[in-house]
Order: C-alpha cells, then sequence, then structure tokens
C-alpha cells in the first residue's frame, strides 16, 4: 500500500503541471486513460519492470534542462532520402519547415486539432492499443501519455505511399518537455515506411498505437536524438494482422536515459514482428530496451535484435519477452541482445523471458556481453588496418545483424554513416 | 630485406621463454624454409616479427629493409611490406571479405601516400587474382573467413596477399589442412608472386609444400633457436630420417 501511495503522490505531483484537454472524441480517450492512470500512478523503482532502470527523472514534475546538441558537420539523419517531411520544433508543428500534409495514398492530421469531431477513424486506436498493452505489465507512462499528449500525427495508409513519412523531432529550447503520440492505420494490401528522427525536448514521453491490417506491411526506422543529457520514454503498440509485416529499429546515440517499449501483438497468421535497435553510449548513458511479443495466431515469426556499445560507464539494459498463446502453434521466435564493452566501466544488464503455451515452436534467445576480440583486431592491423579503423569496423561488425534489419539500403547506409561518426567523435 | 639479430621472446604474462636468440638474414629475392617440430617457436617468431601483443622481446633486433620492426605498430610494418599468411586465420563475423580487402589495401595506400583504388580497378583486380586461386564470388561476398573449410581459409590467405603485395611474405603452416590439390593452387599463388623484389619465409612441418614452392635455403628450428642451415636438401634429410638425429647433434 505505502508502494503505491508513493507512485500516487508521484502522478499528483506531475498532474499538477500538465492541462487537460476534454473536447470531442479525444476528449473521451484521454479522460478514459486518465482514470486508468489514477488507478496505477507512477512507475517507481520497485515495479518489475523498472528493476535495472530508475524512473525517477521521467516521473519528476519538470523537465531537467539539457544543452543542445552540436550536429558539427554531420548531415542530419536522413537527409538525401526522398520524404515527406513533418516536423516539430520542441512539440509544436512547425508549418513552414513541414511539406503538405498530403500524399497519395495517405491520409494524414495533426493530432492537434482533430479533437474537435465527435466521431474519428483513430478513437479506434488512440489509447486503445496503448489500454490492452497494460496487460499483464504495467506501463503508466504510456498511459500518461494518452491522457496528456499535446500533438502527434494520425495517418491512415490506404495504398502504398511513393515516400516515406518522415517525422522531425527537433529541439530548440533547452527545458522543453513534451508529450506526443502518433496512430498509425495500415490498411490492408499497403506497405509504408515510417521514419523518425531527433531529440524532440529536454524530456519526451512518446506513444506511436499502430494497427497494421491483413497482408499491409509497415517499416519504422528511427534515429533517436543526441544530445547528451536528454531524456525520454518511447512506446511502440503494434496489433499485426494476417500475412503482414512490422518492423522496427531504432538507433540511439547518447542521452542520459532512454528507456524504449515496444509491445507487439501477433495476431493473424502468418505474420512477422522484428524489433531491432542499436545503441551506442560513451559516459553518462541509460539506455533501456524492454520488449514484449505475444504470438496469438499459427507459423508467426518474430525477431528481437538488439546490439550495445558501452563505454565509460555506461550501462545498457534489455528486458524481452516471447509469450506464445496456446494454439499459436508452428511460431517462429528469435531474440538476441548483446553487448560489446569497450571499457570495464560500463555494464549490461539483460532478463530474456520465454512463455510457451503451444508444444510446437521455436524459439531461441541468448545473450552476451564481451569486449572487442583482440585476435581479430590483430589480424585487421597485420593487413595495414590503423588501429581506429579496425576497431570502428568490428564495432559496426558487432551491430551489423540489427543493422541489417532495416530493409531499405539507402536508410541502412544512412544509418551506418551515423554510427561510424559517432565512433570517430568517441574514438576509443 | 629481412634480417633478425640475437632475438629472444619470452610471453609477457608468464616467465616462458620461447625465442633463444634467433638469428636468420632473407635477401631480396629469396626463398627461405624454417621447419621444425611443434612447439620450437616458428609461430611465435611471426607473430613477434608482425607485432601481435603478448609477447616481450628481452634482447635482440629485427629489420626490414634497414628499419627497425619490433618498435612498430603492426599496421606500420604491414605499409612496410610486411605480411603474415597466418597458420590459424582468424574469422571476423560481420565484415564482408571484399570490405575487408579494400580496406586493407586503401590502408596501406594512404599509410604510402598512395591515391585510394577507385571501386572498379579494385572490383577487376580482386576477380582476376580471385580466379586464379578458384574462390569464387560467393566466398568474396561472405564475412571473412566465416564458415570457410580450412582450405579456403588458406587460400583466402594467400588472396590477401596478392592484393597487398608485399616485400616480405611470412607463410606459417600454409600447408597444413590442405589436400593436394589445394596445395598446388596455392603455391602457384606464391610461384607467381616470386620475383626479384620479394622474399619469402616459408615455415612449414612437412616437406611436401617445398616440393611445390622451392626454398633456396632451409633452416631447422628447435626450442626456440635456428640450430642448422643448409640447402633444399636439408629439408630432405629431414623428410627422411626425422628431426632425433638433428636435435641431437645441434644440442
Ligand atoms: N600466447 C601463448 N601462451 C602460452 N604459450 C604460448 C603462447 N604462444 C606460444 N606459446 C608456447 O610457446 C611454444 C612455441 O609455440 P609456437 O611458436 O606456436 O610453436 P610452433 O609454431 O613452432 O609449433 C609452445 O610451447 C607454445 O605452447
Ligand atoms: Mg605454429
Amino acid at each position: 500500500m505505502a508502494v503505491l501511495q508513493a507512485k500516487l503522490d508521484a502522478l499528483q505531483a506531475r498532474l499538477a503541471g500538465l492541462s487537460f484537454a476534454p473536447q470531442g472524441w479525444l476528449g473521451a480517450a484521454r479522460a478514459e486513460a486518465l482514470t486508468r492512470l489514477t488507478a496505477m500512478g507512477l512507475p517507481g523503482k520497485r515495479d518489475e519492470y523498472w528493476r535495472y532502470t530508475d524512473p525517477t527523472g521521467l516521473n519528476v514534475a519538470a523537465a531537467t534542462p539539457v544543452a543542445l546538441f552540436d550536429p558539427r558537420d554531420e548531415p542530419p539523419p536522413f537527409d538525401a532520402i526522398d520524404r515527406l517531411k513533418i516536423v516539430f520544433v520542441d512539440g509544436v508543428f512547425d508549418p513552414t519547415q513541414s511539406d503538405a500534409l498530403a500524399m497519395d495514398g495517405v491520409v494524414i492530421e495533426r493530432l492537434a486539432g482533430a479533437e474537435g469531431a465527435d466521431i474519428h477513424w483513430a478513437s479506434g486506436l488512440y489509447g486503445v492499443l496503448e489500454a490492452r498493452g497494460q496487460n499483464p505489465v504495467q506501463r503508466p507512462l504510456a498511459t500518461l501519455n494518452s491522457a496528456f499528449a499535446s500533438d502527434g500525427v494520425l495517418i491512415r495508409v490506404t495504398a502504398t505511399p511513393s515516400k516515406p513519412i518522415s517525422l522531425i523531432y527537433q529541439q530548440k529550447s533547452e527545458t522543453s518537455d513534451v508529450i506526443l503520440h502518433n496512430c498509425i492505420k495500415v490498411e490492408s494490401g499497403a506497405e509504408v515506411i515510417l521514419l523518425e528522427n531527433g531529440a524532440a525536448a529536454a524530456r519526451l514521453n512518446h506513444v506511436t498505437e499502430v494497427e497494421i491490417a491483413d497482408n499491409a506491411r509497415f517499416h519504422h526506422i528511427r534515429a533517436q536524438g543526441r544530445a547528451h543529457s536528454r531524456q525520454s520514454n518511447t512506446h511502440l503498440f503494434a496489433r499485426i494482422g494476417r500475412n503482414a509485416a512490422f518492423k522496427s529499429f531504432t538507433m540511439t546515440a547518447n542521452g542520459k536515459l532512454t528507456r524504449n517499449d515496444a509491445v507487439l501483438e501477433l495476431l493473424g497468421a502468418d505474420s512477422v514482428a522484428h524489433v531491432a535497435g542499436v545503441a551506442l553510449g560513451d559516459g553518462a548513458f541509460h539506455h533501456d530496451d524492454t520488449v514484449f511479443i505475444t504470438h496469438a495466431a499459427e507459423r508467426c515469426e518474430s525477431r528481437q535484435v538488439f546490439k550495445k556499445v558501452l563505454k565509460n560507464g555506461a550501462v545498457g539494459v534489455f528486458q524481452g519477452k516471447i509469450l506464445v498463446k496456446q494454439g499459436a502453434q508452428k511460431t517462429d521466435g528469435y531474440q538476441i541482445s548483446q553487448a560489446l564493452l569497450l571499457d570495464g566501466d560500463s555494464q549490461f544488464l539483460a532478463k530474456p523471458e520465454l512463455e510457451i503455451y503451444a508444444d510446437d515452436v521455436k524459439c531461441s534467445h541468448g545473450s552476451t556481453s564481451g569486449a572487442i576480440d583482440e585476435t581479430a583486431l590483430f589480424y585487421l592491423r597485420s593487413r595495414g588496418v590503423p588501429l581506429r579503423e579496425a576497431q570502428s569496423l568490428l564495432v559496426l561488425a558487432f551491430l551489423a545483424e540489427a543493422i541489417s534489419e532495416i530493409e531499405d539500403e539507402v536508410i541502412s547506409d544512412d544509418i551506418r554513416q551515423r554510427l561510424q561518426s559517432w565512433l570517430a567523435r568517441h574514438e576509443h | 630485406m629481412l634480417e633478425i639479430n640475437n632475438l629472444h621472446v619470452k610471453l609477457e604474462e608468464e616467465d616462458k621463454v620461447i625465442l633463444r636468440g634467433v638469428n636468420l638474414k632473407i635477401g631480396a629475392g629469396e626463398v627461405h624454409a624454417i621447419m621444425g617440430p611443434n612447439g620450437s617457436g616458428k609461430s611465435t617468431l611471426s607473430y613477434v616479427l608482425s607485432g601481435r601483443d603478448g609477447y616481450e622481446v628481452t634482447d635482440g633486433s629485427a629489420s626490414l629493409d634497414g628499419e627497425e620492426l619490433l618498435e612498430m605498430e603492426p599496421e606500420a610494418r604491414a605499409a612496410a611490406g610486411l605480411f603474415l599468411a597466418f597458420q590459424y586465420p582468424v574469422e571476423i563475423p560481420g565484415v564482408g571479405n571484399m570490405t575487408f580487402l579494400r580496406t586493407a589495401v586503401n590502408a596501406q595506400r594512404k599509410a604510402r601516400n598512395e591515391p585510394e583504388i577507385s571501386a572498379g580497378d579494385f572490383l577487376k583486380l580482386v576477380r582476376e587474382k580471385a580466379k586464379t586461386l578458384k574462390i569464387d564470388a560467393e566466398m568474396l561476398k561472405r564475412p571473412v573467413n566465416v564458415g570457410f573449410s580450412g582450405g579456403e581459409k588458406k587460400r583466402n590467405e594467400i588472396l590477401q596477399m596478392a592484393m597487398l603485395e608485399p616485400k616480405m611474405c611470412i607463410l606459417d603452416e600454409t600447408d597444413s589442412g590442405l589436400d593436394v590439390d589445394a596445395m598446388k593452387l596455392v603455391s602457384e599463388g606464391v610461384n607467381a608472386l616470386r620475383g626479384a623484389g620479394r622474399s619469402f619465409l616459408v615455415i612449414t612441418h612437412y616437406q611436401r609444400l617445398l616440393d611445390h614452392i622451392k626454398p633456396d635455403f632451409v633452416h631447422i628450428m628447435a626450442a626456440g633457436r635456428i640450430i642448422k642451415s643448409g640447402g633444399p636438401e636439408l629439408a630432405l634429410e629431414v623428410e627422411n630420417n626425422g628431426y632425433a638425429d638433428l636435435l641431437a647433434e645441434g644440442i
């Protein structure tokens, strides 16, 4: 009881700084979320899924100010890719930097401004997938998001658009504290690429709910903000139909605290859900990937591929679960989480879990952490490759399995270049 | 070309002495063979020359064309023209063989202030050299040595040597694990590189490799020393009588 009281007190302190918008269909969804949140309180250090990550920075009433990231001569992520750009600055939509919110095959609306209607297609999604994702593990920060998100996008994909949709979250204020919420519905037979990049704020709470219909495909590639002391927590909730695909990749370089949750449900047969990430941290860096994949249909494949490169006391966390429900025969579940520790100060904590209620399934999981392979390093150097270049090559090799989860080669090259420039800045 | 004087080496982490005063002089264009029982220090010599960690040179010196080798970083030795074909080639998951080769070629060019090779020229060159070693496109695409058979790994070493065109090549038991056909391929690859400017140190356990790669000089190594040197006939003596007599003589 005392524990719950502390969580409720934390919630009251947080709520004091937030304002509630009751209008229209969205107001109803928000009120429903607020009711759920009020019963839960904010996450506490003793919660099962917060043992390795201290939620305090994400809970407290005000965000800690951060210094902005200086990109030097690095171009912004995805710069050379033809895409539909939607720009938010400190969480506020910026029409001057954004393209027109229109493209063949998609209907795009801002969340702010969509609340007026009484009926909206997104009402079947907003807060709905998030609510489903509360069981068996509570995720109060996502519920807080549903109740108080100030903006975001609602995207309906009715046919395959000609280019990716790119959400750019710029941060210009050192104190911004932002809550964004996106809903995406990919209709039957459609395929779409969603790109996301940027810190958005000193502190970001971000939720994306994705519904993928039968025969639809969703690709998500994200490069999180590089500001060293930014804090963010993100949630991806997805409901995946029959013969459909969900593929998400996240690159995280820098950030004092990052918690990325992915809660994916395979509900139709013959579908795939892949979630992958690379994280690079030097010094004050705590990065937590928490994944929960439910197989509720036959012949589905899921992959979790997470790689972290840690140095100077950086901390990496992986909590990944595969739940195979009764009847989900021929499930193929794969999970790997690995850390490359570039010095003895860094730490990797992993909690892989399997829970299986079907008898004809193939599930594997592995978790390792280790130093750079000295023999391989010498082999490269003996061929004339200088030490630093050899180290970078081996680090990229370590990350390769995760990067290969990105299907589009132009995008994976962009990510690889970003990783290389991070490595150049953080030479061993 | 290569000059080794009174080289004494022990393990860094243990008080174990491995090389006990090795002397060897290899002239430009010469092919020398070192034979010797297992554990006599042949691989250690090749590692120390190429700059691997874990060894401590307690006495002596080694130079390549007058340049002191032992103070240089491994990559600098490679750029100076030293190449070691490993007894146990290393697998590098995640690094494509092509990427590896191009990175190595360009790194050495850069170290010598030469321009990078163009992607087109590089591809042409690799294909040509790979073909003579019967290395197919598939093998070039795979991660370095991952899933390669023993013979494929050794051929891959020779491919690297052919691409990098070193002036001093050390081959550490390149024949081990090879069948007769593979040994021929590898030997032809090596012989194609023989020439006035390029020297070889061929480490082997068996005489049969030396039927294919004909040495000018043969040295017998035992317990960290070269105990006997001679011409190709020395290898035949080993073949016929084993090491026992030589070892007895050497003591
Ligand atoms: N890194 C090492 N750690 C422990 N022992 C070593 C190491 N390197 C070499 N040795 C020892 O040194 C001796 C010589 O080894 P090596 O040079 O591999 O011989 P060869 O190649 O002639 O068979 C052997 O007794 C071997 O066990
Ligand atoms: Mg040996």
